[in-house]
């Protein structure tokens, strides 16, 4: 191993075939992934983002919130992120396929919000939340982001948007706290977070309990999500 | 530091000749590297200090979460990458280059080639990077781990990079030393797979994105070769050097060493993706196996070092040797933790919690920053021609470094078996078992604190080792220049 060149055409090789191996076979096996018809009711999942929301995303994205906080559920029985409640199936491809950037997240400092839109709709919790995490969960450790939100004066009639802070949090009278279009956005994106559908490559397994139908509760819940979000009917049927 | 017996004279390696002659060439070729490589140094270091403040920053919000919360700048989510650019970006790659070209130089016996344009490089480098990171605290991060700089700045990464790299292979092509030592196998390889693995990832992520899950596996793919395939022969390659200079010894086995270098290449770029991740099972699965078959690696070269050194004593009271040897058992350390992480049972408490932060501090800061700076410890007064200032400092800065990884790296790696322990717990509330962590991520701020504590000390050193060599170089400038310096350098070290 005296030769320069021989060294480089090893490397070369060996490369070669851990790019070939790792980036290009996944990528010709699910690079052209397309939306998915999910039976019985013909929806085209996944469904694109609206407006709001993907540009809810640009926030998650630039204030990292993905380093704290993952989006995939692991398998059942791996982890316990069914028993958490954190999602319905296990995250596949699939649910990626429009994310631009996917952001997976490494780190579990917080729940995983795979599908937060699932558990908290309300944009005011969110607000909130975001605003001051003790507002709405007392032991929280999550960061306070109170540059997503104004504090202004009251002009004629509070703003029905305006926080309802209580306590040390309240504003000075006279003052309210009303989100600023990131925050709106940011809210709008967590509650479209959220994976309803049974795929047939991770399906959701039929609760034994009293109705036939899948998890019906959440399907209520993400039905209101999903008026509210402009997502089309379709996807709750 | 020629304390060697002449019979190891001729042959290529660390080991060199006593001749008179051939100390003047040696001198020639320090002297040649002698701009370029302290402005690496220099940055380096500032960098690195830089990148430790802002990781302590970080590491604080994780337990105090009120903490600088006002500005968005300041914001955990962005604070944190920015720590990591500066730190792997700023600091290790600037100081890689430092220590790559001048092994290039001694180990080929030739001077270093393209000192300005390397000084050039190294200046667009720093521009990039500042950018890189202002661009992340401004919000315009790209989201994907370890590449978070903003698009625009990569162009000007690449060629700032190649303008040094070349440079490394252009003085590697005109060695006058024809055969190789295993040194600069690791060192060619380390400088090509850079570039490949940063324009694939660049290309795939940022100018023409894959689709969905995928980028997950590029960016998870590219933040373990960054390890793999760069860190750790950079590191390995002045590990190979330093570890029989230091015990007098010729290296044990050139075979052994070439088939740890080979499991490497060929293993090294198998990996990133934990098990359970949304992608087709098998990535995942190809991933743990890639990641445990770098145990074969790990034991050729463990073997061999072991080897080289049996019955050897190291030198006493030797601030290269102290830092070396910290290096060398930290890249065992953090590489068994690696390889144990990526087995499935362990990888379902460890995976997605503080415990992969842990191990890659202990890759970064006690395996690459450590060696590195050993290496910096022995190389910069040679080409300079002055000793070390302090030290005071330089003991301190040890000191420092090994209570702070240690205190550090403990935090996080238990800390980060407890959270994953508890969060797959479903009895405990999720806050209560991230609360139950928080004693562990101080004890990391601690650690963090040190160690920027004795990085601040080793700047210092540096700035003071450059202020030094000015003053007896530029300033004197009529004294002869093969003055007492480079003799006496390195000896109380
Ligand atoms: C320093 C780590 C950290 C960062 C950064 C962070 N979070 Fe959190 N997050 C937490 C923790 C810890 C919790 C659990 C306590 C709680 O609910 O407040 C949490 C909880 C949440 C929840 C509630 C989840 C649930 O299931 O109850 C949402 C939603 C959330 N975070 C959104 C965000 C958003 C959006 C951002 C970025 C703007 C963000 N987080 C940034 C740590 C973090």
């Amino acid at each position: 191993m005296n030769r320069g060149p021989l060294i480089f055409l090893g490397v070369f090789v060996a490369m070669a075939f851990s790019w070939y191996g790792m980036i290009v076979s996944p990528q010709r096996q699910i690079g052209g992934q397309q939306q998915a018809t999910v039976e019985p009711a013909g929806i085209r999942y996944p469904v694109p983002r609206p407006g709001l929301a993907q540009r809810g995303a640009e926030v998650y994205r630039a204030n990292g919130c993905g380093y704290c906080h993952t989006q995939q559920v692991r398998p059942r029985g791996y982890g316990s992120d069914f028993e958490r409640g954190w999602g319905l199936r296990m995250s596949v491809a699939q649910d990626f396929l429009f994310e631009q950037p996917a952001m997976l997240g490494q780190l579990r400092i917080g729940p995983d919000l795979a599908n937060v839109g699932m558990r908290w709709n309300d944009p005011q919790w969110h607000y909130r939340h975001l605003y001051n995490p003790k507002s709405t969960v007392e032991k929280s450790t999550m960061p306070q982001f109170p540059f997503l939100f104004e504090m202004r004066v009251i002009q004629g009639d509070r703003s029905p948007e305006a926080l309802d802070l209580t306590g040390e949090l309240a504003p000075p009278k006279g003052y309210e706290v009303i989100p600023k279009q990131e925050a709106r956005a940011l809210a709008a994106y967590l509650i479209s977070l959220q994976s309803p559908l049974s795929l047939f490559e991770a399906p959701i397994p039929a609760e034994p309990k009293k109705d036939a139908e899948p998890s019906t509760n959440t399907v209520a819940v993400s039905s209101r999500n999903s008026q509210m979000l402009g997502l089309g009917e379709s996807l709750t049927q | 530091m020629n304390t060697q017996p002449s019979a190891l004279a001729n042959s290529a390696g660390p080991v060199s000749g006593d001749s008179a002659a051939a100390k003047s060439r040696v001198l020639q070729i320090d002297r040649s590297c002698r701009l370029p490589l302290m402005f690496l140094i220099a940055c380096s270091l500032v960098w690195l200090v830089a990148g430790g403040f802002l990781s302590l920053i970080s590491s604080i919000k994780l337990h105090a979460p009120g903490f600088l919360s006002q500005s968005s700048w300041l914001t955990y989510g962005r604070v944190y990458p920015a720590a990591m650019n500066a730190l792997w970006y700023g600091f290790a790659f600037q100081g890689a280059m430092a220590v790559a070209l001048w092994l290039m130089c001694r180990l080929g016996r030739a001077e270093l080639m393209g000192g300005k344009g390397i000084l050039l490089g190294a200046f667009f480098w720093n521009v990039a990077v500042k950018l890189g990171v202002l661009g992340i605290l401004a919000g315009a991060s790209t989201g994907h781990s370890m590449l978070e700089m903003p698009g625009y700045v990569s162009p000007l990464l690449f060629v700032s990079y190649c303008l040094m790299g070349v440079w490394a292979l252009v003085t590697f092509h005109f060695r006058q030393e024809r055969q190789l030592y295993v040194s600069q196998w690791y060192l060619v390889g380390a400088l090509f797979c850079f570039p490949w693995i940063f324009t694939a990832a660049q290309l795939l992520l940022v100018f023409h994105p894959v689709r969905g899950t995928l980028q997950a596996v590029v960016s998870g793919w590219y933040g373990h070769a960054l390890i793999t395939l760069w860190a750790v022969p950079i590191g390995l390659a002045v590990l190979f050097y330093f570890i029989p200079k230091l015990f007098g010894r010729q290296l044990h086995s050139r075979h052994l060493a070439a088939f740890g270098f080979w499991t490497l290449a060929a293993f090294g770029g198998w990996g990133g993706m934990h098990a359970g991740a949304p992608v087709p099972r098998w990535i995942s699965s190809v991933s743990i196996a890639g990641g445990m078959m770098m145990i074969l690696p790990l034991i050729a070269v463990a073997l061999n070092w072991h080897l080289t050194a049996r019955g050897a004593k190291g030198p006493e009271n030797n601030q290269v040797f102290r830092f070396v040897q910290f290096g060398a058992i930290a890249f065992f350390a953090a590489s068994l933790l690696d390889i144990g992480g990526s087995f499935r049972v362990i990888g379902e408490v460890t995976d997605l919690t503080v415990f992969t932060t842990g191990v890659k501090a202990l890759y970064l800061y006690g395996f690459f920053g450590m060696t590195i700076a050993g290496a910096i410890y022995y190389l910069a007064p040679k080409i300079t021609g002055c000793d070390w200032p302090s030290d005071q400092l330089a003991k301190l800065h040890y000191l420092g470094s090994v209570v702070g990884i240690l205190v550090l790296v403990l935090g996080l790696v238990a800390g980060g078996i407890l959270q994953g322990v508890r969060i797959n717990n479903p009895e405990i509330p999720f806050v209560e078992a991230i609360r139950s962590t928080i004693p562990f991520l101080g004890l990391s701020t601690l650690g963090g604190l040190l160690l920027l504590a004795a990085n601040l000390a080793f700047l210092v050193n540096v700035i003071r080792l450059l202020a030094l060599c000015c003053c007896t170089n530029c300033f004197a400038s009529n004294r002869s220049p093969a003055g007492s310096g480079p003799a006496a350098a390195g000896a109380n070290l």
